[in-house]
């Protein structure tokens, strides 16, 4: 069944059924979230009103995490079977796992500044978020630059595991970085366990987020697996109207194709 | 296998020698690296020896890019690096022979003459000998994690301002240790050998990991 499911012909028809279902339960989460965020939580006893940053800022923070870990996923079925379904994935999640992080990042300096007084400091996990997002950087950087699509996913394939087995290990350095320049004197991360009131507004929002990110996920690859169409339809075409130049058009890359 | 080895390494030297040194040129772009924080920063003596160890790493991790976006690209163009690949000898050797080699011309020649530019940052002795140590252990790392962008940029015309993207995220935590095991032996609370042992694990697992990945993107890059 999972074969069949993954083939793009199919994945088109039924992506194209599931995706308004997927973005419906995610406005409507979304709405559930928002309300239970703005009118029901509380004000935080320490934070005020700006705690409700948090409730963008979490699930902004977990998305960019989860769309890492499906690029790994996505990675590992391009290189073991070379399915192309799985290009697709990995290429399509680049830019939505980039745009959490980021939004992670500017939700967070929001909050940081009536806080802590300050956009930025370098604590760990803000320079481990950071560095997540420059990995995301340089991997849509590497896509864009490798033309021949079934090349780039490979390449890029290979870039994302490095980036996988690096990943946990700036993460410590970074850790140990921090603790050795900074103790925790300005932040209080590990504080006060959160109240009921906060978490269940807060849940909602992460299921709310994850909905909409696998809805624009579908969306994407949809997206990319039609541009592949429209490459692979213009290459026809310059066949068609120039048999000599075409190899050119389609490889550039040299020798071996 | 090592015969193998031996004959890449020879090759790569040789290449490196006569086409006007990048070692030596690596060496000049270190020294003016180093002689451009004191101007950004003042001749501030005390300040300089703090920092030390930070300007020399930082230096070295810059240094380090300099010539890597042509490991792979200069054998990709001539057609050698195909040679290589059909060669009986597994992708590996290849890959490790020709990081080694690069490692030979570029981070030991810079550990080897970093007490010198010690001297200009005003480190003192221990400090200097203990930022000579950490580049000379730490160095490999970044010449292992670099061959992984060399490798992915390899068929990339004008390649080098991309492979800087993607290794330099995935040199900070060598540039952690470097740094912090070079200060703790400036004096701190943090014993020398935590650090350094840390930075000597970094430099073996890029080891492994670089060469495994460097020659799978050199076999499915094409």
């Amino acid at each position: 069944m999972w074969t069949r499911l993954a083939n793009p012909g199919h994945f088109l028809r039924w992506s194209v059924a599931l995706t308004p279902w997927l973005a419906g339960a995610a406005a409507l989460t979304g709405a559930l979230g928002l309300y239970l965020a703005w009118f029901v939580a509380p004000p935080d006893y320490q934070q005020g009103e700006t705690v409700r940053i948090m409730f963008i800022h979490v699930p902004a923070a977990w998305l960019g995490v989860f769309f890492y870990g499906s690029m790994v996923l996505s990675a590992i079925g391009t290189l073991v079977w070379r399915h192309p379904l799985a290009d697709v994935a990995q290429r399509a999640a680049a830019p939505i796992g980039a745009a959490f992080t980021l939004i992670c990042l500017v939700t967070g300096a929001l909050w940081g500044k009536p806080m802590w007084g300050t956009y930025w400091v370098w604590d760990a996990r803000l320079t481990s978020m950071l560095v997540l997002f420059l990995i995301y950087c340089g991997i849509i950087a590497l896509w864009r630059t490798v033309e021949e699509p079934n090349r780039a996913a490979r390449t890029v394939a290979i870039l994302t595991l490095v980036g996988a087995v690096n990943l946990p290990i700036i993460k410590f350095s970074v850790n140990w970085w921090s603790t050795l320049h900074q103790p925790a004197s300005i932040l209080r991360m590990g504080g006060p366990t959160i109240d009921p009131t906060m978490l269940y507004p807060l849940i909602v929002m992460i299921v709310a987020g994850t909905l909409t990110g696998i809805a624009l996920h579908l969306y994407a690859m949809r997206t990319e697996i039609l541009r592949r169409r429209v490459r692979t339809l213009t290459i026809r075409e310059a066949e068609r109207l120039d048999p000599g130049a075409s190899v050119m058009v389609a490889y550039p890359a040299g020798p071996s194709a | 296998m090592i015969r193998v080895f031996a004959a890449l390494v020879a090759r790569d030297l040789r290449l490196a020698g006569r086409v006007g040194g990048s070692g030596a040129l690596s060496l000049v772009f270190f020294l003016m690296i180093v002689a451009l924080v004191p101007f950004a920063l003042g001749p501030d003596l005390n300040l300089l020896s703090r920092i030390g160890p930070a300007i020399l790493w930082l230096a070295a991790v810059l240094a380090t890019l300099i010539g890597l976006d042509r490991l792979f690209q200069a054998d990709d163009e001539d057609g050698s690096l195909e040679l290589m690949t059909a060669s009986p000898a597994p992708l590996e050797i290849v890959v490790l022979a020709k990081v080694c080699a690069h490692w030979l011309t570029t981070g030991l020649p810079l550990a080897l003459a970093s007490p010198l530019f010690g001297l200009l940052v005003a480190l003192d002795g221990p400090a200097t000998a203990a930022t000579a140590l950490t580049l000379l252990v730490g160095t490999p790392a970044l010449t292992f994690v670099g061959a992984v962008g060399a490798a992915l940029t390899a068929s990339i015309r004008r390649g080098g301002l991309i492979l800087a993207v993607l290794v330099l995220p995935l040199m900070i935590p060598t540039l952690i240790f470097g740094v912090s095991a070079a200060q703790a032996a400036l004096g701190g609370t943090i014993p020398f050998a935590t650090p350094l042992t840390i930075l000597s694990g970094l430099s073996l697992i890029a080891a492994v990991v670089g060469t495994l990945a460097a020659a799978a993107a050199l076999r499915w890059g094409e």
